[in-house]
């Protein structure tokens, strides 16, 4: 997926652009409407992420301009977090909106669930052994079967599927997992992946363990 | 009357006085005209017909004869049905007639003057009229007096009843004067009642300068009413833009710290800072939380006054609340069931929005992973219900009016982030718009209920 930031704060900008590549992303940083412009004229996104308040200018003036031609999914960043400036950013055409400061994970549930719903154009298929994984439809994919998935079983394959043959420890698995105040321990993760080798079991790919380390997706013709 | 009392009550008191001064007036000189020629046409006809007898004074053999002509006395009742009495006398003696007659006690010239009086006769108001004339009984001149007395009932009851007549004419004047100073007074008043209803029919947001003709005596009330509005509309939108610059500068390096403390969390390698990383997220979280819900609570207060009511179908909202809070929801493998109802209600969908907003989040921020979350619309005779079960712990052993007052949070939400401003937020909204907040744990401790019940309109 191609995204691009529409964000003038050059450390909050890094920071999100940084957590979007973990995920496979590819993130165009525009620190003000003229330069969104020009990235909009040579590229083709996604997905765009909003910022409200740019030195030239508001992200929703912006926004209502530009809707006319401008097929891409928004997803705007507030800090205004009044309810009259909800609706406002919903009525200008934007397809979602964050309250500043937020959490990447539920960034990232708004970035799915807005190119979910505008669904189709883009998807990004993920070949799993002899499935076919789907993390935009959050399905997976064997032959004449459609399987869903629970949302966190998507994110944790995901994480798998994007980091194939690397170990993963426990840790880094519960942090793309769950949001920072879920009051989870190790155990928890034990309990997803145990839940997902059943899921994928008999598809040609498998999550073993590495003892003292963490987990590692292997396909099984490797 | 106060100086607050009504311009239109004012204006129609002031004038139906004057007019009733005017009336009371006029009955008074019309009265007083009709008995003055009432009188007078009395004291000409006896003026004539004491003349008339006077002339038929004549001497015979030395002694004063006279013949009482029949028109004298015919003429003085042709005006009315009134006694008549006369008297005729030579110095101290008397002719003929009623003698105790007054008369008036003066030297009357002989000239053939008429003199009137007035006075009183058997028991009778009369009116006279009295002439004296020089008559040659033998050689000596005698001066005969002669007096003709009508009583004034005719005169009375002629201006009596010309004093009634003007009497009615007066009321029926004074009623046309009220009526048409009451319809005076709200033609008059009428721009007035008119740039009012603009005023009021407006929303709370609504300051557009008024664009209406106006009377010129108007004109400088309607300038002053749009630079007061002009006036208003820039210190609301100044106070809106610092409210967002403020939030704006203060949310956006916060996100910046919550940003780069959820990548550390990620890179920390010792569980002791992990901890204390979280603990830094928690504070962020909580600090921003608090702003936005302090923020929506002051929009809840200001719009409540003054709700913006629009029909809109319920199901649509509830629709799109439940559609924005889907990716939070889904964060937790928490399924949001809707069971819908078709059916319009007349709210201000932003607050509406708010509150269910808030209610919704409550349920889905304490409901363990992986459980349902049911959203029930529902319509009773004269309500309509919006019951939002979850799976969670219930509600704690605290009393449940204390959980929507500001600031309060109930006895089992360790380490869940909040203000506790989220239900007073819902609580504040439908009693606004006439319902109420209902908040109950399900039987058996198996989940909390809160239902957002709205008066059906």
């Amino acid at each position: 997926m191609r995204y691009l930031l529409v964000e003038d704060n050059q450390e909050l900008a890094e920071a999100v652009v940084n957590r979007l590549a973990l995920d496979g992303h590819a993130v165009d940083h525009a620190a003000s409407l003229a330069e969104a412009e020009d990235c909009l004229a040579v590229a083709q996104y996604d997905l765009i992420l909003l910022d409200v308040m740019l030195p030239d200018g508001d992200g929703r003036d912006f926004l209502a301009r530009s809707r006319a031609h401008l097929e891409t999914p928004v997803i705007v960043l507030t800090a205004r977090s009044q309810v009259s400036d909800r609706v406002g950013a919903l009525d200008q055409g934007a397809d979602d909106y964050i309250t500043k400061p937020f959490d990447f994970s539920e960034l990232e549930a708004r970035c799915r669930a807005v190119l979910r719903r505008r669904g189709g154009e883009a998807r990004n298929e993920i070949h799993l052994g002899d499935a076919v994984f789907d993390p935009l439809a959050g399905n997976l994919r064997f032959g004449a079967e459609t399987i869903d998935l629970r949302n966190r079983e998507i994110r944790l394959l995901e994480v798998f599927a994007r980091h194939k043959g690397q170990i993963l420890s426990k840790s880094q698995l519960m942090d793309r997992l769950f949001s920072y105040d879920a009051e989870v321990t190790e155990n928890a993760i034990e309990v997803y992946v145990g839940r997902l080798r059943r899921r994928i079991d008999g598809m040609g790919v498998r999550i073993e363990t590495v003892r003292g380390l963490g987990y590692r997706m292997e396909t099984t013709e490797a | 009357m106060t100086g607050t009392a009504s311009i239109g009550r004012r204006l129609t008191l002031l004038l139906a006085g004057v007019a009733a001064l005017l009336s009371v007036l006029s009955w008074w000189m019309v009265t007083g005209l009709a008995r003055q020629a009432a009188e007078r046409t009395q004291d000409n006809v006896l003026a004539a017909s004491v003349t008339t007898i006077a002339e038929t004074l004549r001497s015979e053999q030395g002694e004063v004869r006279l013949e009482l002509p029949y028109s004298a006395f015919s003429m003085l009742g042709a005006i009315s049905e009134d006694r008549v009495f006369y008297r005729v006398a030579t110095g101290d003696t008397f002719l003929t007639g009623y003698d105790d007659l007054p008369v008036p006690t003066e030297q009357i010239s002989s000239g053939g003057r008429v003199i009137f009086d007035t006075g009183v006769y058997s028991g009778e108001e009369v009116r006279m009229a009295t002439v004296s004339r020089l008559v040659l009984a033998g050689t000596q001149p005698v001066s005969v007096k002669v007096t003709v007395a009508q009583t004034r009932g005719g005169v009375a009851s002629i201006s009596a009843e010309l004093s009634q007549l003007a009497a009615f004419l007066s009321v029926a004047f004074f009623l046309v004067a009220v009526s048409l100073s009451a319809f005076a007074a709200r033609t008059s008043l009428k721009p007035l009642n008119e740039i009012a209803a603009a005023v009021s029919r407006r929303g709370p947001s609504d300051l557009r300068p008024l664009r209406r003709a106006a009377p010129t005596e108007l004109a400088p009330l309607m300038t002053s009413l749009n630079r007061l509005m002009d006036r208003l509309g820039q210190s609301i939108r100044s106070a809106e833009d610092f409210i967002a610059e403020a939030a704006h500068r203060i949310r956006t390096p916060l996100a910046t710290v919550r940003a780069q403390a959820e990548i550390a969390l990620r890179s920390a390698k010792d569980e002791d800072q992990k901890q204390r990383l979280r603990q830094m997220i928690r504070a962020v979280d909580e600090s921003s939380r608090s702003a936005g819900q302090l923020l929506d609570h002051a929009t809840v207060v200001y719009r409540s006054d003054d709700l913006v009511r629009t029909p809109i179908t319920l199901s649509d909202l509830v629709r799109q609340t439940v559609a924005g809070l889907e990716p939070t929801a889904a964060m937790k493998d928490i399924r949001l069931q809707v069971e819908m109802m078709e059916g319009k209600v007349q709210v201000d969908p932003v607050l509406m929005d708010n509150a269910l907003r808030n209610v919704l989040d409550n349920a889905i921020k304490y409901s363990p992973p992986e459980t349902d979350v049911t959203i029930a619309v529902s319509a009773g005779d004269s309500e309509i219900r919006i019951a939002v079960s979850d799976q969670g712990a219930g509600l704690g052993d605290g009393p449940v009016d204390m959980l929507t007052q500001r600031f309060q949070r109930g006895t089992n939400t360790q380490g869940v982030v909040g203000s506790g401003l989220g239900l007073t937020i819902a609580k504040d909204v439908l009693v606004a718009h006439g319902g109420r907040l209902e908040l109950e744990t399900l039987e058996g401790n198996k989940g909390t209920c809160a239902t957002l019940v709205l008066p059906s309109s």
